[in-house]
């Protein structure tokens, strides 16, 4: 009965509010923003923008320099190296964005259900965590993909396996705020069941922080994935990754440096771009913190 | 004090034992047989059976489980796989240069990063601020085999100024600096941004606040009003990111020597790894986490040092 009388108004304040929020965003965060859908585009699109095929060798281009052929250099089979970027870019963007979507599900579910259950839950989730945590995440990361086989998926799951700890910790402080307040008081008074008042109504309250989290765990996600194809613990070849890329043009450092360099750039800006997108978006929720990032 | 000391070790050795039951079932659980890929596929059975009676893989889980515990809280992580010596011996021979990476990177990270936070918020809101808080945002963005990659092109290939392989042994000291150069610096702009940016905040929140306000109305020169009274009052965030990113620090430097062909932990785990040699992995990684673990305690104690408020309980 209270949500049919509350729920006519609430699309309304809804649209009005996003718009005010995305108002506050700073002109960095949308720089980010643009980056960012710009290189998924760009990742969509990769067979109509690329000049040549990706895995096409040509012993007559190796270590060709930019130009009018090859628009970023060829690497040392001759390979254009901008096909592969646009390549590459689809597994950078894939395995970031889904580990964190995987983080950000399973760290959130942990971290809220140890905050409202509290009590002996609590102590032995975050205990796990914390021992998930006490692991340096790459040197994780590189083991659990080593161990598993350097799949997509394993590689997906191994940098999930990393991130989650610190989705459970920020949904468990930010439950943990919320818990006892006046609204939750009022679901319990009304009789809802735990799972509703944690999903349904504490949830929206803790978002904004989670988001925030998630958009800066991007560009961890997408610096780890480049580290460990870096290691050569990647996708396995020919399948282009930018991490990868680098991984070979550094054995060519010495005949073609921009073999290493061009891939670098780019886990750069997209590293950069989500960045900016965490720190723009934690600044306009938080504006105490806007000049303390 | 001692109460504290109690349960922080208390918990510190719990971590540690989670762990090291997580290692050893992530060990056994993975598929493929270790003597198979020590000896190849065609090994006969009767060679396989003997490996396994020396591994200790005949065993019964629980019993390998109890053998590994007992064993590992004895400083003794078993024999590699592969060269058969000691894993304590194989880490202990690679883990000075680790270390000695590790801290200089540090301390040359904290000499350049606090003083760039300070002015980035003494001077809040006008170029350098600006300019610090792009570089740090860079910083933050450049993986750490990025920066390795840039220096060494144009430190080490184009200007000549240090060796391009740091292979972490050198006749003088000078030598050795020379070598260890690059790698630091790779490390420590790394340990910078992360530092300018903590203390760039946390002396955004203490310069507005009162006690500084006092001490500047008593006549206390601009200079020792940033570094002494703001600054000692920002020690405990900075300490803590230090202690949070001395064990990323750690883990980033795999690559760092990756890079500069230089020896260390982080070489010694991919030979590990590419040689599946699983007793040395499970060692190593109980080494990396028993670094966290004592950084972590270490952070815990520094706090009573810096701030003679910090009561332990």
């Amino acid at each position: 009965m209270t949500d049919t009388t509350v729920a006519p108004s609430t699309p309304i304040d809804r649209k009005s509010s996003i718009r005010a929020f995305l108002g506050q965003l700073n002109a960095s965060t949308w720089i980010g923003v643009f980056i960012v859908l710009a290189l998924v585009l760009a990742a969509i699109f990769a067979p109509q923008l690329a000049t040549h095929s990706p895995a096409r060798q040509s012993i007559m281009d190796q270590l060709a320099l930019p130009g009018s052929q090859f628009w970023l250099g060829a690497d040392q089979f001759g390979r254009d190296i901008w096909t592969r970027l646009l390549y590459g870019a689809r597994y950078s963007l894939t395995i970031g964005m889904s580990a964190i979507l995987v983080a950000l599900v399973v760290g959130t579910v942990i971290g809220m259900i140890a905050g409202y259950v509290g009590g002996r839950i609590d102590i032995i989730f975050m205990q796990v965590m914390d021992v998930v945590l006490a692991f340096p995440s790459l040197i994780l990361g590189l083991a659990l993909v080593a161990l598993m086989g350097a799949t997509l998926t394993n590689i997906i799951i191994a940098i999930a396996f990393t991130a989650t700890p610190a989705f459970a910790r920020i949904a468990r402080a930010g439950v943990i705020t919320q818990r006892d307040r006046e609204y939750v008081q009022a679901c319990r008074a009304m009789g809802f069941s735990g799972p509703r008042i944690l999903f349904r109504h504490i949830m929206p309250a803790i978002l904004p922080e989670v988001m925030v989290m998630a958009s800066l765990w991007m560009a961890t996600a997408v610096r780890t994935e480049a580290s460990l194809a870096f290691i050569g613990l990647g996708l396995a070849p020919p399948t282009p990754t930018w991490g990868g890329m680098v991984r070979d043009g550094f054995d060519n450092i010495l005949s073609a440096f921009h073999l290493a360099i061009i891939p670098s750039l780019a886990i750069l800006l997209l590293v950069l771009a989500f960045n900016l997108i965490g720190d723009g978006l934690r600044d306009a929720i938080d504006p105490r913190l806007k000049d303390a990032s | 004090m001692l109460p504290f000391l109690i349960k922080r070790l208390g918990f510190a050795a719990l971590t540690l034992f989670c762990v090291l039951t997580l290692v050893f079932l992530i060990v056994r659980i993975l598929p493929g047989d270790p003597a198979l890929v020590i000896l190849g596929d065609q090994a006969s059975p009767a060679s396989i059976a003997a490996l396994h009676k020396r591994l200790g893989l005949d065993q019964p889980v629980l019993v390998q489980y109890g053998q590994f515990l007992l064993q590992a809280v004895q400083g003794n992580l078993g024999n590699s796989m592969v060269t058969g010596r000691p894993v304590s011996e194989e880490i202990l021979a690679v883990l000075p240069y680790t270390m000695e990476l590790t801290i200089a990177a540090l301390i040359l990270g904290v000499l350049l990063g606090v003083p760039a936070g300070v002015w980035a918020a003494v001077k809040r809101n006008r170029l350098p601020d600006y300019v610090l808080r792009f570089i740090s945002l860079l910083g933050l963005s450049l993986p750490a085999f990025v920066a390795a990659i840039i220096l060494l092109m144009v430190f080490a290939i184009q200007l000549r100024w240090f060796p391009v392989i740091s292979a972490g042994t050198g006749e003088t000291i000078a030598d050795r600096l020379r070598q260890m150069a690059l790698p630091t610096i790779a490390l420590a702009l790394i340990m910078m941004t992360y530092i300018t940016r903590v203390t760039r905040s946390a002396m955004l929140e203490v310069l507005s606040q009162d006690f500084v306000r006092t001490a500047r109305a008593k006549g206390a020169s601009p200079a020792t009003v940033v570094w002494k009274h703001a600054l000692g009052n920002c020690l405990i965030p900075i300490t803590t990111v230090v202690g949070l990113y001395l064990g990323i620090l750690i883990g980033n430097s795999v690559l760092t020597e990756i890079v500069f062909s230089r020896p260390g932990l982080g070489k010694l785990i991919l030979t590990a790894l590419t040689q599946r040699d699983y007793t040395l992995l499970q060692g190593m990684i109980v080494v990396y986490t028993l670094m966290v673990v004592v950084v972590n305690l270490l952070t815990d104690l520094t706090y009573g040092i810096l701030d003679p408020r910090v009561q332990y309980k």
